[in-house]
């Protein structure tokens, strides 16, 4: 931002091209930045390509491999169907209720989160830093601590969706809340409404549809996301999932990730229907 | 209309929609007390206090042997390792999500061959990292390579996602100007599209490198390099003052890396 005035550090290294119009006018034209960008992108590939021994000729030698597994999931093993249905359905519970406890728990954060609603900066700034530190663990991580302090099962999964779900949505809802139009609140603030009610009836009704739209939204990446906390014990499809690729039942296998992939359709189908309805 | 209304009959004109709150209500506490009947835990038998403690305590007091090392298993190259993976990850998922995004664009191709080609997207979307991890490792064998092609392969669903939008959103006023006015195929290109795009996919490509670091510590789980195994392995073995160190490096890291990229991003948008 203070930058804005004078010339950036990159235009005082490559200076302007400056022409000159028919008519005497001078004109410049800045520096294009893409070949610095181009030489930052090319370096840090090859300084990642040495860190992570990639290699074109293993890739395009042992392609094939990647399929070995995946054809063995054709034709899926459709006599398993029975014994999926249970996780199914407890991965879907676990995203339901975590999202919702989740959505429930970030309400009052994000409105200690609003500059336009609390003007103590310190405690605003407090509270992002908590949104910004809970939203760098990962779900996983969470997950694997919830089973140690709750013990295996799908509440452990739970808890991990509702933390996720909480800070994401937490962090797009104050967001909205700092963006909404305040000319309401003064107004029902200058009628000598209290705090609460305010926020109720002049921020609430601006922000909702948003909001529920964006845990509908959290709610469909919880469905895929409940699917693969099974594999550190936290219940759910990925239980059986972890098991089966264990055993190498590939077959069966491929009967979970399609009963997944219909349920993942029809639920992203349902969810965007309703967003589309809410906005 | 009659506009001598007063506030009580404003008040009693707004549409009465209780019945369908009520509904709405309703179906949402079905559905809760529907998914409050799954939750189980097998109880950890009081333990899970003493564990909670025990997290807590490493978490404040991380391994300094392991956060200032520079050596191959110290926390600063192990970050190094896992950046170069996401940053890998993310171009090469790029690569490989243009012609899903090309082929998925409405007004590119005809409709059912979008269809096609989103559902394609969304089955490649639904398989887990981990079922990826397995796959890769066959071809590669453990280590970061395979975790860099996991993770491109992972970034399929949501990049192409995202750049099927922005093409969609393409101005085709521009390119028939640039038509107008005499231009061959590679100048509509490269004045009329290249700059259309350009600001929105390395606005989504930043936001992905973003998520690719965060999602890293799934790849440790299949032994796929990065940060991500180190870290189950101490989880798993209890050594908490090790998982804070691992954690507190990793939570810094990505701090850092959003900072930046949101700058980036914004200053992109601005254009």
């Amino acid at each position: 931002m203070r930058r804005n005035d004078s010339t950036s550090l990159f235009d005082r290294l490559f200076k302007p091209v400056t022409y000159t119009l028919s008519d005497g006018h001078q004109v410049t034209q800045k520096r294009s930045r893409l070949p610095l960008v181009l030489v930052l992108i090319v370096v840090a590939t090859i300084v990642s390509g040495e860190v992570t021994g990639f290699s074109f000729s293993t890739l395009v030698r042992r392609i094939g491999y990647f399929f070995v597994i995946l054809r063995d999931m054709f034709p899926p093993d459709w006599a398993y169907m029975p014994r999926v249905w249970q996780p199914l359905m407890d991965t879907i519970k676990m995203s339901l209720l975590g999202s919702f406890i989740g959505a429930l728990l970030c309400i009052p954060f994000s409105v200690l989160c609003a500059s336009n609603l609390i003007h103590n900066r310190f405690v605003t700034a407090f509270f992002k830093l908590f949104y910004s530190v809970v939203r760098t663990l990962p779900t996983l991580v969470i997950a694997l601590i919830a089973t140690y302090i709750f013990g295996l099962g799908t509440f452990a999964g739970t808890v991990a969706i509702a933390v996720f779900t909480f800070a994401y949505c937490g962090k797009i809802l104050y967001e909205q809340i700092e963006t909404a139009d305040m000319g309401s609140y003064e107004a029902l603030e200058a009628l000598g409404m209290g705090r609460l009610s305010t926020i109720r009836y002049a921020i609430w009704p601006q922000v909702f549809p948003q909001f529920i739209s964006t845990v509908l939204f959290c709610f469909e990446g919880n469905v895929r996301y409940a699917s693969i906390l099974g594999y550190v014990g936290a219940g759910g499809l990925g239980l059986i999932l972890n098991e089966r690729i264990g055993w190498m039942e590939y077959a069966r296998v491929g009967m979970i990730l399609i009963a997944l992939f219909i349920t993942v359709v029809i639920i992203e189908t349902v969810s965007s229907y309703l967003r589309s309805k809410l906005i | 209309m009659d506009t001598h209304l007063t506030y009580a009959e404003t008040l009693s004109r707004e549409p009465r929609k209780w019945l369908m709150t009520m509904a709405i209500v309703l179906i949402c506490l079905f559905l809760l007390a529907w998914s409050a009947s799954a939750m189980q835990s097998n109880s950890t038998g009081g333990s899970g206090l003493s564990v909670a403690k025990g997290i807590v305590s490493g978490i404040l007091h991380p391994t300094p042997s392991l956060l200032l090392t520079l050596g191959d298993d110290g926390v600063p190259y192990l970050l190094f390792e896992t950046m170069a993976i996401a940053f890998l990850g993310t171009l090469v998922g790029a690569v490989l999500s243009l012609p899903f995004a090309f082929l998925g664009a409405s007004n590119i191709v005809p409709k059912p061959v979008s269809i096609i080609i989103r559902l394609a997207v969304m089955a490649i979307r639904t398989i887990p990292a981990f079922v990826y991890g397995l796959m890769f490792i066959m071809v590669t064998g453990p280590g970061a390579f395979a975790g860099l092609l996991t993770m491109s392969t992972c970034s399929i669903g949501m990049l192409s996602k995202m750049f099927i939008e922005s093409i969609e959103e393409l101005d085709r006023g521009i390119i028939e100007s640039l038509d107008a006015a005499g231009c061959n195929t590679f100048d509509k290109i490269r004045y009329g599209i290249l700059p259309q795009l350009m600001p929105s996919f390395s606005s989504t490509l930043i936001y992905r490198f973003d998520m690719n670091l965060r999602d890293a510590s799934v790849l440790g789980l299949v032994g796929a390099g990065g940060i991500g195994a180190p870290l189950m392995f101490a989880m798993n073995s209890y050594r908490w003052n090790d998982v804070g160190a691992i954690l507190l490096g990793l939570i810094i890291l990505v701090l850092l890396v959003e900072w930046v990229s949101s700058k980036l991003r914004t200053k992109l948008m601005r254009g």
